[in-house]
This record gives structure tokens, sequence and C-alpha cells, in this order.
């Protein structure tokens, strides 16, 4: 895979140094089939150092979980060797599975099967509540 | 809250609107005063009082409450005797039951249980008590008495007393009276037991007066109302701790004779010894009030969700 011109697939760039590895985990990269490229440390213009991903495949993105770990990262969509749709991604309002409550008395430590969802709460302190018990994330 | 079939639940105090509050508190009012006419409002539903715990007192009023509206009742009193003790998960039996009830009351050991009942039922679930988290029919209690007694909802002085930290009820009645103007709070507690930084921090966010300290007696003069909690054994988990803070906070006759003749003393029950006995036949007590109280409350509560 030439890393630097995807004919189909995504890029995540303007991610905060040293966060490539943890987006690349949270969105299950490991998992896919097609070739994945985890950039750490390149050189950015506007952040000094950056992280990037290239997936090499046009596959769906849990774009909640970027919002959610680096809210400042773009994220580019290539078709036939074209940047078709460039996005910047935003705190989302609800996290749905992405992170799990620690509260031992909340209802999703025993019941398995419940979705963990947080929703945002002070998007200034990027403050995130359990819907069901209401502790921070 | 309202599920995604439409139907409206309650789940926390704060799901209800100022205005909803007064609504309820007018129809308790009426209640209280016309009770012939409710007595058949509610004839031919059930209230379906899921108890995944015991609380006998919370499940009996709900049941009177369901009663003199003309209703009926089924359910059980403590997880052992459901399903719940087969593993059934409580989205299940919301679904259930939903089957069976025209209304759901939950207590359930586990915060958000009833949340998670609520988005699944067909039919309007009460929080009747979720671990330490809500219970937003004590505070409806808590509400009514406070109108009766004062007439108002404004320009109180309100002392919380005992256990701040682990107070579910205290923090309810918290949030609940800040939405008024002119209420300043007290807070009298052991070191130990002061409420938790979210509390302190949502009072100075919204800008509401209050102070804290240690002095029961001291502060007993400026209030209005007096709320005291049970310092309850199961929050502590130290044995020598519990028996050496049980005790601070008992409102005895004597500690009332600096109080105003119209403070109203409250308390969510039951009592272990933190009010003296001594103090019941005092007019300033309201606690057996409060408890007839949160009947009306529920009666009204349940004609609200029912839309009867
Ligand atoms: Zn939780």
């Amino acid at each position: 895979m030439n890393i630097d011109s995807i004919k189909n697939g995504i890029v995540i760039d303007h991610i905060t140094a040293g966060k490539g590895m943890e987006i690349h985990r949270l969105l299950g990269l490991g998992n896919l089939d097609c070739m994945v490229a985890l950039i750490t440390s390149a050189n950015s213009e506007k952040m000094g150092r950056k992280d990037i991903i290239k997936i090499d495949a046009p596959i769906e993105l849990d774009t909640d979980v970027l919002g959610y770990v680096d809210p400042g990262v773009t994220v580019s969509i290539i078709r036939d060797g074209e940047t078709v749709e460039k996005k910047k991604m935003t705190l989302p309002d609800e996290l749905e599975g992405v992170v799990r409550c620690r509260n031992p008395r909340c209802i999703t430590s025993t019941e398995q099967e419940l979705t963990h969802i947080f929703k945002l709460v002070n998007p200034a302190k990027r403050e995130y509540r359990c819907i069901y018990c209401e502790t921070k994330v | 809250m309202i599920n995604k079939y439409g139907i409206p639940s309650l789940l926390s105090i704060l799901d209800l609107s100022v205005q909803e509050i007064d609504e309820l508190v007018s129809t308790a009012e009426h209640i209280i005063a016309n009770p012939k006419s409710y007595a058949q409002r509610c004839k031919g539903k059930k209230l379906a009082t899921l108890f995944f715990e015991p609380s006998t007192r919370t499940r009996l009023s709900f049941e009177a409450a369901m009663y003199e509206l003309g209703g009926n009742v089924i359910g059980f009193s403590e997880a052992n005797s459901s399903s719940a003790a087969k593993g059934e998960s409580v989205a299940d039996t919301a679904k259930t039951i939903s089957c069976y009830a025209d209304i759901i009351a939950m207590r359930h050991p586990k915060e958000g249980a009833p949340m998670v009942a609520a988005m699944n039922a067909t039919i309007p679930v009460i929080n009747a008590g979720d671990g330490g988290h809500n219970h937003p029919t004590q505070t409806l209690a808590d509400l009514l008495t406070i109108k009766l007694e004062k007439g108002r909802f404004d320009h109180l002085v309100i002392g919380v007393c005992g256990d701040l930290k682990f107070g579910r009820t205290v923090h309810s009645l918290i949030d609940a009276m800040s939405r008024y103007e002119g209420v300043s709070f007290v807070l009298i507690s052991p070191e130990e037991l002061k409420v938790p930084d979210y509390v302190r921090n949502a009072m100075k966010e919204k800008n509401i007066p209050f102070v804290e300290t240690t002095d029961l007696e001291g502060a007993m003069p400026t209030l209005d109302i007096l709320y005291m909690t049970r310092v309850q054994r199961e929050r502590f988990f130290n044995e020598e701790d519990y028996l050496r803070l049980k005790d601070s906070y008992i409102l005895t006759a004597d500690k009332l004779d600096n109080a105003k003749q119209n403070l109203s003393v409250l308390h969510p029950l039951p009592r272990v010894n933190e009010i003296s006995v001594a103090i019941d036949d005092d007019p300033r007590a309201c606690y057996f009030k409060q408890v007839l109280n949160g009947k009306y409350m529920r009666m009204a509560l349940i004609l609200k969700l029912l839309g009867v």
C-alpha cells in the first residue's frame, strides 16, 4: 500500500500526537481485512507533531468515537483518488457503546446486554454522564 | 421523560417543571378537599408495584394511593419472589408487566434501573427509589408539605441536617427548591457527611445562597424549615465511625427552644433516634403529615401519568 495515495478509503488527519494508537484501538481498526496505516509523529505546520491514520477501504467510521477522543481531527473520504468529503469532528451529544460506566451501583453493572450510553452535559468541560446513574465518564 | 412509544414516566424530580409541580400540588390540594370525587377515577386500572428491594412504607403509600383512586394493585415486594431471581432483565420485566398493568411503581437497588424500565415499558413508570440515586415521590411529599405548611415555595430558609453526603432526599430537595426565588440553605452536618462537591457546585453556579455548619443549635433561629435525615448504618464502612457520628445530630425539645414558632420540622422517615419522640406532639413537627402528603402526591402523580 502506498500510504501517500489511497484510491478508495479514509484519512483521519490532525490527530493529536500520541492519540493515534488509542483511536486505532477504539475504532477496532486492527480487526479490518484491509490495510491500515498508522503514522505517528508526522510533521504538521499547525500542530508541530500529529498522528495520521489511513484506511485503504471505504468503511463506515464511528465518528462519535473520534469526536469524543480527539475533537480536532479531520476525516477525509477518498473515492477514486479524490477527496470527496472532508469533515471536522465535533463533540458528540451522545456516546453509545464507546465508554463503560464504572459505577458499581449502576444498573449497567448487572445487566450485561445493556448498552452503555453517556450524554454530553457540559460541552465546555467536555463532561459526559451515564444516562442511567449520572456518573461522570 | 417520554420514551420512544410516547409514554411519560417520572424518574427524577427534575423531570418535572416548576409549573408541573404546581399542577401536582393543586391536584393534591383538591384531592384533600374533595376525596370522594376521586374515589372512582382509576376504576378498572391496575398499578404494578415492582419492588426489587423491600421498602414497605413506600410500597404501602403507592398502594393506598391507587386504592383511594378506585384502582387495583398487583406486584411483588422483594426480588426473591420475582422473575429477577431467575435472571430476567429489567427491560423484559417492564415489557411483560406492560401487558398486565396500566402503570408501574418500581423500586430497585441499582441506580438507573427504573430508567431502563421506562425506556422499554408501554405504560408509565414511576421511580420509587433507585439505590442512592433518585426518589422523586419522596421529594413530592416534601414539596406538598412545604406548600401546605408555609403557603409558598419562595423566600424560605431551609436547614438540612444529618447525612448530607449520601442522603439522596436532601440532594433532590435542594435541586427542587433551588428553582424558587429567595430560597437559601443551611447545610448542617458532621465534616464527614457534608454535601458532595457536585451538589455544592450546582448551588454556586445557580447563585443560591448557602452556608455549611456543624452546629445545629446555632443555625436553629434562622430556619423556616428544618429537614432532618437519618445517618444510615449501611453507608459506613466502619462501625466505629457510625457509632461516633449517629448521635451527633439528634433533635431534642431543648434544641427547639430558640427556633421560630412557625418552624416546620420535616423528615423522610423512618427515623431511628434523630428526632426525639417528645417532639412528635409539638405543632412544628410535620413528619407524619409528610407521610400523608406523600400519598396525596402519589395520587396526583398517578392521575397525571395516566391522563385520567
Ligand atoms: Zn451508570
